[in-house]
């Protein structure tokens, strides 16, 4: 488990002596009612379809997931430290589409959203607004009013 | 995944997000998150177990109710426990395929082995694919042999080309090191047995000839002058505890 006297000694140095960069604000919308949730997933996995152009290990961009495309990423991320058997036995174990799907069978929320996406998380986030900005604004389009981030 | 959070709140959208390191959360104050306590590379905790995932994206799902936020909470439900080592016989996980271990010495031998590794293990990756009708190697575009035959150039000091068009060779090279383990993972996943998590990569790291090939390769681009290739051989390739 991710508690930091559990992990390997230098990825735990790493993590204990690490500080994110600050973001500054602390935006907190009101969200809509569950059954008008209209949802993405963003994933800092460096995830994409194979045919799509690889994330460069400072990438800020991001690719697009189709929905029923989901089950057919490659990883990206360029850090040795994370498990990948878990992605590689099943993606849902970081990247809930399916799961996020049978909530919205379900009526817990109201529909998944048909484009999902994801960044390289090792990348600065600060480098990545004008990149997170324009992505919120294409999601608003398709009607998303609500997004699940998945770290990995 | 916070900072992101932060810009897609500030432009209207919900959020709401899982947190495996929650020092991170702590210091940028996301809007709603959720600490889990799984291993790096399994936010949602358990692979194949729909249930558990399902409760922790709903845990996280959750905060959106809340009627204010920030907010930081952590999940306490705590993934079953997975072999920590290949000798960790209590928890049930087999090797796949036990590889003879012999010492590489001679030019080529070393390729050899990992093409021999290759084969043997072609039966389960098979098995794996069809199984979950997906597989995660691909990224590098190059067959497993492919892979194994362009690593151990750049290894031996053959070449200092790449050999797909248009793909930089630091880049080919971490992504053929990906590929590489995810065929090697894939194969081991597929067969009987319970799930293995960090028993799986001492397999790999420890009785490998493809990792051999990975360690050997490690040095060689850390110590070339192209930045990238640099930092492919600093961070990319092969886990600080299991370099030579």
């Amino acid at each position: 488990m991710v508690r930091l006297t559990d992990l390997d000694e230098d990825t735990g140095a790493f993590l204990r002596g690490w500080d994110a960069p600050e973001v500054p604000g602390s935006p907190c919308v009101t969200p809509p009612p569950a059954a008008e949730r209209r949802v993405a997933l963003i994933s800092s996995a460096g995830l994409r379809l194979p045919e799509d152009q690889l994330f460069s290990a400072d990438a800020t961009d991001y690719r697009v997931i189709p929905a029923e495309r989901a089950d057919h990423v490659v990883m990206d991320h360029v850090s040795t430290s994370h498990d990948r058997t878990g992605f590689q036995q099943d993606v849902n174990t970081i990247f809930p589409l399916a799961r996020l799907k049978e909530m919205a069978a379900a009526g817990e929320i109201g529909s998944v959203a048909d484009f999902h996406y994801s960044f390289m998380g090792a990348s600065d986030p600060r480098q990545m607004e004008p990149q997170a900005r324009s992505l919120a604004a294409i999601m608003k389009a398709e009607g998303v009013n609500t997004v699940v981030l998945c770290p990995v | 995944m916070s900072g992101l959070a932060k810009y897609l709140e500030d432009e209207g959208l919900a959020t709401t997000l899982v947190a495996l390191v929650r020092k991170q959360a702590e210091q940028v104050v996301p809007p709603r998150a959720l600490w889990v306590p799984y291993p790096l590379g399994r936010p949602f905790g358990v692979p194949g177990d729909a249930a558990f995932q399902t409760r922790v994206l709903r845990a996280a799902m959750a905060l959106l109710d809340a009627p204010s936020g920030p907010l930081l909470v952590d999940h306490a439900e705590e993934a079953p426990e997975v072999a920590a080592t290949p000798d960790d016989e209590d928890a049930g996980w087999v090797c796949p395929v036990s590889f003879p271990k012999a010492p590489a010495e001679s030019e080529g031998a070393l390729l050899d082995a990992v093409l021999a590794e290759i084969a043997e293990l072609a039966p389960w990756y098979n098995v794996g694919v069809a199984r979950r009708g997906r597989t995660t190697m691909g990224g590098s575009g190059l067959k497993p042999d492919a892979m194994a035959r362009f690593l151990s150039a750049w290894a031996e000091g053959t070449t200092r080309q790449s050999v797909v068009e248009g793909v930089p060779p630091a880049e080919l090279i971490r992504q053929c090191s990906e590929d590489l383990k995810a065929y090697y993972f894939e194969a081991a996943t597929a067969r009987p047995g319970p799930d293995a998590g960090d028993a799986l990569t001492a397999w790999f790291w420890r009785e490998t000839a493809a990792a051999d090939l990975l360690r050997k390769l490690q040095p060689v681009c850390f110590d070339d002058p192209d930045p990238a290739l640099h930092d492919v051989g600093d961070f990319m390739l092969v886990p600080s505890q299991y370099r030579n």
